[in-house]
């Protein structure tokens, strides 16, 4: 294995099962999904006409309809961000804190949810979220409510399961940023004078805020196209994105809008996370400097 | 350093109930001995357990799912190795255009895969069958075997490959003797990452499986949409058992959130 000067063509050969794989089984379906966007579905006949038109794209853009599932979806997503950013970074800091075993065992609770089918995670949510759940029952318990009260179909229950479903990759990507913090700097600076909150400020926000906000991206990007929680805590009455091309695809059987509601959702994904790593890259550039 | 206070144990304590009360949830609910969903009152009961016996199409589609991982995991991990050491090996023209594009699929909802595929499959006629949804998964898991194996290679101090070489022994045998070995926890790490994310996936299978090619979480998602009752439950807590399991060998052998670094 040469090292240096020029490789030849052997780093083509090698990746070459993986592209010819990627091009065959990504690029053309996608293309052909991106085509499929442009035709237009005839609902006499249910069938599928090859002509090249906007119409879908147009539909999206003015009907109020679709305003309506879009804004509800990037106003979850940011919600769920927020949260998530307010929540895992704090806890990811104090895990950073604890002692051996405790440690290691609260970061297996924690992450380990990542491996469990979300399937299951949303389930419990259903369990805890209906009228007859520990939510309801617990705040009639406690005297908070009088009535029975689901959360189930409604926003408020979408996000609370939304938060606990993505929740470990804000604190995973916190982690991984403290792993590379001395936290002795911040004795340094309580030696020197500082007060608690000053340094949590000027001294462990500036370090883990890279991982605060690739942790931010991830839990947006993941909101925004979630499918199984949604569909489930939100039922078919608060539609998101991913939802509403899933019934445009095996409900009403117009593969074309629904097509070009997944096209949009993929260029809205593409965008925000570029210009997003753009963005903190500009940041970032600054400060180093 | 400076240990928590009170404050910040209250939190703490917080925030581990927050992520522990749905699961705890199905848990609990799955021994029931009722016929509809509650807490277990007049004592436990396996009954809700020994139903799911009666239910082939649960059972079926558990196998689905595990044949399914196995083959995709595999397969995943054979792309990913030879991409993974041209990526940390060399410089070349269009090295990050195709490191890229490996990762590509982790920017693509899943649903946007989903309707992809199921497209391109019944165009191509493979819509349904086993070998199609493998093809869909080795695309959605190749980013995690890739990034676990290519961070085992990058790594790698080059001695004693560069030792082997100079002795003689063909890159092949280099490859086979000396580096595999030295990554083979790399590759381990990623293909069962690979594979639980496989096992898990649910999004896009719905739109690329048939009612015989189901996986378990598919049927579980359409079960869930028709009726949530006690037997989803002890079929999610046999789930939740298996994983722990699974998580528990992981954190041995490698570290969960050494692992866990290249899902995100």
């Amino acid at each position: 294995m040469a090292e240096t000067g020029s490789p030849g063509s052997r780093p083509y050969w090698l990746s070459a099962p993986g592209l010819v794989f990627f091009a065959t089984l990504l690029g053309v379906p996608l293309f052909t999904t991106l085509m499929l966007s442009f035709y237009s579905f005839d609902y006499a006949t249910g069938g599928i006409q090859t002509d090249l038109t906007p119409a879908n794209y147009l539909e999206i853009v003015q009907d109020s309809y679709f305003h309506r599932i879009f804004g509800r979806t990037f106003g979850v997503a940011l919600l769920v961000t927020l949260i998530c950013a307010l929540i895992g970074a704090p806890e990811a800091y104090i895990l950073a804190r604890m002692r051996n075993p405790w440690k290691s065992l609260f970061l297996l609770v924690i992450l380990g949810p990542l491996l469990i089918s979300v399937i299951v995670r949303t389930l419990g949510w259903a369990l805890l979220l209906g009228s007859k759940g520990a939510i309801s029952e617990g705040l009639q318990m406690l005297g908070i409510i009088s009535e029975p009260i689901s959360l189930m179909f409604t926003i408020t229950g979408m996000v609370i399961a939304l938060v606990h479903v993505l929740v470990p990759f804000m604190v995973l990507s916190v982690w991984a940023s403290l792993q590379k913090l001395d936290l002795q700097t911040e004795d340094a600076a309580l030696t020197l004078g500082a007060n608690r909150f000053t340094v949590l400020r000027r001294v462990v926000l500036p370090q883990i805020m890279p991982g605060i906000l690739s942790g931010s991206l991830i839990v947006f990007a993941l909101t925004a196209s979630a499918f199984a929680t949604p569909s489930i805590i939100g039922g078919r009455r608060l539609k998101v994105v991913a939802t509403t091309a899933y019934d445009e695809y095996l409900s009403t059987l117009n593969w074309p809008l629904g097509a070009a509601i997944a096209v949009v959702l993929l260029v809205a994904n593409v965008i925000a996370i570029t210009s997003y790593n753009r963005m903190v890259e500009r940041r970032y550039a600054k400060i180093f400097e | 350093m400076r240990r928590n206070g009170w404050p910040e144990m209250l939190f703490h304590g917080l925030f581990v109930i927050f992520i522990l009360a749905p699961i705890v949830a199905v848990f609990v609910v799955s021994f029931t001995d009722k016929g509809y969903l509650s807490v277990p009152s007049d004592g436990l009961s396996l009954r809700w357990f020994r139903a799911i016996l009666d239910y082939p199409g649960f059972i079926d589609a558990f196998w689905m799912s595990l044949y399914l991982g196995l083959a995709s995991a595999t397969l995943a991990t054979l792309l990913a190795i030879p991409a993974a050491s041209a990526i940390a090996r060399y410089r070349f023209p269009g090295r990050g255009m195709i490191s890229a594009f490996f990762m590509s699929p982790l920017m693509i909802p899943h649903i946007v895969l989903g309707v992809s595929f199921l497209k391109f499959f019944s165009d191509i006629g493979i819509s349904g069958t086993f070998f199609g949804i493998m093809l869909a998964h080795v695309v959605l898991i190749t980013p995690y075997a890739l990034r676990l194996v290519l961070s085992s290679i990058t790594g790698l101090p080059r001695d004693a490959e560069q030792a082997a070489a100079t002795l003689g022994a063909p890159p092949f045998t280099v490859f086979r003797r000396v580096t595999l070995p030295l990554i083979l926890p790399g590759i381990v790490g990623g293909w069962m990452l690979a594979f639980i994310t496989s096992f898990d996936e649910v999004t896009m299978s719905i739109f690329v499986a048939s009612p015989e090619t189901m996986t378990l979480p598919v049927r579980m998602y359409h079960h869930i949409a028709q009726t949530i009752d006690p037997l989803i439950a002890s079929i999610s807590t046999v789930l939740i058992v298996m994983t722990l399991i699974l998580m528990i060998i992981l954190d041995r052998l490698y570290g969960l959130d050494r692992l866990l670094v290249g899902k995100g």
